[in-house]
């Protein structure tokens, strides 16, 4: 078990929105009562459910400010449902998939438009800061959302103390190509590997631009883009790189994976959660909170609109999706 | 000359009353229920993953198709291998099919998108997926509809004959309905539509056969050993 913090008490004794929004799904349903029914407590994992990664130690708190107090995702949730193309496209694919990730050794580069450029273990990367818990809603571009604790630390503290140049506009990040163990990487399905993306610098010094080591008080599980990823909840997932190899600082604005794919009709570089600008083959403006039946309303970026809005003042954000 | 059931006959009952059991009818009934069952099945023992209501969707739109082109198949295997029975099932297999896609439909409309007509309606018009896939359930309404024999008698033969002909526009379409659907080329889809292809090369095959047949009945040149 996990121990409480002193603030979360307080959270889980109101009433949860969703769970007040449910009661009156379920009125609605009327409709298709018996399709409702079947879909009922559909969280229970018949056959037991994923694995459990190892124990982080000392992780704290982070600046409550950002924690968001909505109903944290299950465990098995988070890591039965992923996409990460590198281990097959299916949802349940990567938690059958991804044991052949070998996540130690481990060792992330860090290069380009930095006075300190240098590869680092994982383990010492992992202990260079605090590990904080951040409660984040995470929304996925194809419309379904989760809430999760992640454990890691700002990336922006990385960044200053490897002092970047004043030529460094972009970071650019590479996932593990090893088809070995990355199956997925080998039927591409149209997509090219490794898996490639890219935050604007004050996007990375963002303080709720986390990498993350965990989630729960543990190790992130492989599925979910051990040992380290990238969290920006203002963005859809795929922003999210997970196995992160290498990082590069830049001048130029990076290419990503979901940009070089279909000529770009997928997404831009930005992919700022927004329910205004649709995917070209569903609406954004609605998600499905794992856990719940129907859908609620997407906010614009995420919820996130207070702290980061700013960073695209004067961005026709159509334009820049 | 080989049996072969002429095209615009009607299309053969379920046997009545008395007779032997109807054992393909009953084992291909029985093919179409399985898949309900085991969805329901998994439902009850809340083994559906972490969003059910996606994975129900999805399930219930394979099976439809399945269903589909299995009802679709039957002519092409009585004119590929001469077997009756498929002829005797194809009417339950196709409103099986289109059992499965209003379950298909009202799982999208009722529980995915919560009866929020605008959105629907918005994606029906928008996305090409969804335009695909409900111009292929319009069509499969329009032909349980008319499937009734007093409705075949009131429309006339030849005209029903050529409504239900639009089975093979609801087949392509709904399997552009599952290839649009996907991000990446997934090899599924395309497995569908080369069952589609086959099953219409078989119909066109059985339909030039069927035409040099009567040629050879009603001109003077008879082909030696035509089917």
């Amino acid at each position: 078990m996990r121990r409480l913090r002193p603030w979360e008490a307080a959270s889980s004794e109101i009433t949860p929105r969703g769970t007040y929004l449910r009661r009156r799904e379920f009125l609605r349903l009327g409709a298709v009562g018996a399709g409702a029914a079947l879909l009922g407590g559909s969280r229970a994992f018949a056959r037991g459910g994923p694995a459990h990664g190892e124990k982080l130690a000392a992780v704290q708190p982070g600046p409550r400010q950002f924690d968001t107090d909505e109903k944290k995702t299950p465990f098995d949730d988070i890591a039965s449902y992923n996409n990460f193309y590198e281990f097959g496209t299916d949802k349940d694919d990567p938690l059958r998939n991804a044991g052949s990730l070998k996540v130690r050794p481990w060792t992330v580069a860090f290069e380009g438009e930095i006075k300190k450029p240098q590869t680092i273990d994982i383990d010492a990367l992992q202990k260079m800061f605090p590990l904080e818990e951040r409660i984040y809603r995470m929304r996925c571009v194809e419309a379904w959302s989760m809430v999760i604790p992640w454990d890691g630390w700002p990336l922006g503290e990385l960044i200053r103390k490897l002092e970047p140049t004043s030529r460094a506009k972009y970071v650019a990040f590479q996932t593990l190509y090893d088809p070995q163990q990355m199956p997925g990487q080998r039927s591409g399905g149209g997509i090219q590997y490794p898996y490639v993306e890219g935050l604007r610098m004050d996007e990375a010094m963002h303080p709720l631009a986390l990498f993350a080591f965990g989630l729960y008080g543990e190790a992130l599980p492989k599925q979910d883009g051990a040992p380290v990823r990238l969290v920006v909840p203002w963005k859809y997932g795929f922003k999210g790189i997970k196995s992160i190899v290498k990082v590069r600082f830049q001048e130029t604005q990076p290419p990503t994976t979901w940009n070089l794919y279909g000529g770009g009709v997928e997404y831009g570089f930005y992919a700022n959660v927004n329910p205004e600008v649709d995917h070209p083959r569903w609406s954004q403006a609605r998600e499905r909170r794992i856990g719940e039946l129907l859908r609620r309303k997407t906010l614009p970026f995420n919820g996130y609109a207070d702290q980061v809005a700013s960073l695209y003042s004067g961005m026709d954000l159509r334009k820049f999706f | 000359m080989a049996v072969q059931v002429r095209e615009d006959s009607p299309a053969p009952r379920a046997p009545a009353k008395k007779k032997k059991a109807d054992w393909p009818w009953r084992l291909s009934f029985a093919a179409c229920t399985a898949p309900l069952f085991w969805l329901a099945g998994r439902a009850l023992r809340a083994d559906l993953g972490a969003d059910p209501v996606a994975e129900v969707l999805n399930r219930l739109g394979l099976y439809t198709l399945s269903v589909l082109l299995a009802s679709m198949a039957c002519t092409p295997l009585q004119i590929a291998f001469g077997w009756k029975w498929p002829l005797r099932v194809r009417r339950m297999v196709g409103l099986w099919a289109f059992a499965y896609a209003v379950l298909h439909f009202f799982t999208y409309a009722g529980i995915d998108q919560g009866l929020a007509f605008a959105e629907i309606w918005k994606d029906v018009l928008k996305r090409n997926f969804i335009t695909a896939g409900f111009a292929a359930f319009l069509i499969l309404l329009a032909l349980a509809v008319t499937t009734p024999a007093a409705i075949m008698r009131r429309l006339g033969y030849r005209r029903w004959k050529r409504l239900h002909r639009l089975v093979y526009a609801a087949g392509v379409l709904g399997c552009i309905h599952f290839l649009w659907r996907f991000k990446l080329k997934e090899p599924q889809p395309k497995a569908y539509l080369a069952v589609l292809a086959l099953l219409l090369l078989v119909r066109a095959v059985g339909w030039v056969r069927g035409r040099a047949a009567s040629r050879a009945r009603e001109g003077p040149r008879v082909r030696p050993g035509s089917v």
